[in-house]
């Protein structure tokens, strides 16, 4: 079970539905705190960037209120933090969605189009790229396991994506898991030290995804 | 490489505390609480869940805001809930419930810019379009609203491009005349679809058994199969064995199916999630497990 002191903190940057990932941490136990206020951000113990919308408005969203500072400072401290969806997104250096637009850069890397496919006059891969698909380990077979995040969580599960972008990480050793959709295989686990990100939602992923949830309250950093 | 994976999504259509289902969208019979129903299938295996409010009355009492609520407590997939959704505010009420998606019919067809102001606050990935289908005299097929009641004399395939240029995330499609038959998808209807559309498209109305959702899965291109009466009937005895009692609605039915009276189901071949995509596994088909 988890401590009752086990408290996070989710960034509300005023974009996407935070209803779901509330529900899911506050069934595990945990206290959740909702804040767009920049000074409980940074002295946050775990932060969570959620997200659903577009890059470009999230990121003027988090300016607007100062949010984007605050989260750097706190990633500073070393304390964990975990993007989902866009909120990994935002946690890249860039994003061509709608136009160029610069991220939070805590992470090396872009964010990319899924490329649509269309074979024979019939669209196959659809984007937006939603549903269910299995995530694969991209590193050595301790590493992954051996990862906080994905700590128990078997190799191949599967998890609820719902997205059009995906991110391009530049170091490939930060790149946990990936997952194939059509012909594109994309980083669908992120980790460098404190910074971890994930494009599914584990709120929507059933059990497995509840067990990332745990992992991440259980981090100690 | 494997291809997409199927999402399998059952369809609850609710009217107040009830979950109901009925044939050709008309005659509805009671079958059980819809939150014990949800929850089984979370356990087996549904990829999501789509609740739809048959009678549309959103803020009435037993009204769905309240049941999804409490389902969202414990079950962790996608949910998508449908009926009498008018407004950017009906919109912000169903997600602050615990829905991820709102399914669109009616609202839509009175008044299409909706779908894009619904696109713009909320995201595309939130606005499903539900067309429901159905071939007319002139032999084209006609968008209906209203549990396929009242015709609009919209083409569907053009209101089906429409709402996509408009900014909607995904399409289900409902055969009217197949709804609770148990005879089978219409392919062609579903294919044509799809086939034209870089949105996803979810195929419902007229599962009766495993070889009609393999059938859909493998002429149409679908992204995801809803189906109601093959889940419920299946799982209807084992469900209802604990409850005791039921307000409103007409029970005639539950009763009946309780003393074993099998005979009026209609659906050939029941099944239950597990076994379904145990069988879908087996043609190859791609699927979560």
């Amino acid at each position: 079970m988890i401590s009752k002191t086990s408290v996070v903190t989710i960034v509300d940057y005023g974009a996407g539905n935070l209803f779901s990932v509330v529900r899911a941490f506050r069934y595990l136990g945990a206290t959740v705190v909702i804040t767009a206020d920049p000074k409980a951000t940074i002295k946050a113990s775990k932060i969570i960037l959620p997200g659903v919308g577009a890059f470009g408005a999230a990121m003027e969203a988090m300016r607007s209120r100062g949010l984007d500072e605050a989260v750097c400072a706190f990633a500073a401290k070393g304390k964990p933090i975990l993007g989902i969806c866009l909120g990994m997104q935002l946690l890249f250096e860039s994003s061509v969605e709608f136009g160029f637009h610069k991220g939070l850069a805590l992470a090396k890397g872009s964010v990319k189009k899924i490329d649509l496919l269309k074979n024979n006059d019939s669209y196959n891969i659809k984007v937006p790229h939603i549903g269910w698909n299995s995530v694969l380990s991209n590193v050595e077979k301790d590493h992954y396991e051996s990862n906080p995040l994905m700590k128990s969580v078997s190799n191949g599960s599967f998890f609820y994506f719902v997205h059009s972008y995906v991110v391009n990480p530049v170091d490939m050793q930060t790149v946990i898991a990936t997952t194939t959709y059509g012909q594109q295989c994309f980083c669908s686990v992120f980790n460098r030290n404190n910074i971890f990100g994930c494009q599914f939602h584990p709120e929507r992923s059933g059990e497995v995804g509840l067990k990332v949830y745990k992992n991440f309250l259980d981090t100690n950093m | 490489m494997p291809s997409k994976c199927i999402r399998i999504i059952p369809r609850l259509d609710i009217k107040g505390p009830n979950l109901v289902k009925g044939i050709q969208m008309e005659g509805l019979r009671v079958l059980g609480k819809p939150e014990d129903f949800a929850y089984q299938y979370y356990l087996d295996g549904a990829d999501e869940l789509l609740f739809i409010d048959v009678v549309a009355s959103l803020y009435g009492r037993n009204n769905i805001v309240e049941i999804v609520e409490r389902i969202a407590e414990r079950i962790f997939i996608p949910l998508t809930v449908g009926g009498g959704i008018r407004t950017l505010k009906d919109f912000y009420s169903v997600l602050r419930a615990g829905a991820d998606k709102v399914a669109l019919n009616t609202a839509a067809i009175n008044n299409p810019s909706i779908i894009r102001d619904a696109a713009k606050n909320f995201g595309s990935q939130c606005v499903v379009i539900s067309i429901e289908a159905k071939k007319n005299d002139e032999g084209y097929y006609e968008a209906y609203t209203d549990n396929g009641r009242e015709r609009t004399g919209v083409d569907v395939f053009e209101w089906a491009k429409r709402v996509c240029d408009l900014g909607a995330g995904e399409i289900m499609v409902t055969a009217v005349d197949r709804d609770g038959t148990g005879q089978g998808y219409d392919t062609r209807l579903v294919e044509k679809l799809s086939k034209n559309l870089p949105i996803p498209v979810i195929a419902a109305g007229g599962a009766g058994k495993p070889e009609h959702i393999v059938d859909v899965i493998n002429t149409a291109n679908v992204d995801a199969i809803a189906a109601a009466s093959i889940f419920h009937y299946y799982y209807v005895l084992s469900i209802n064995k604990e409850t005791k009692e039921f307000e409103e609605g007409n029970l005639s039915f539950l009763t009946s199916i309780k003393k074993g009276d099998l005979s009026h189901l209609l659906i050939p071949e029941p099944v239950g999630i597990k076994n379904l995509k145990d069988i879908l596994k087996k043609v190859n088909i791609y699927c979560r497990v």
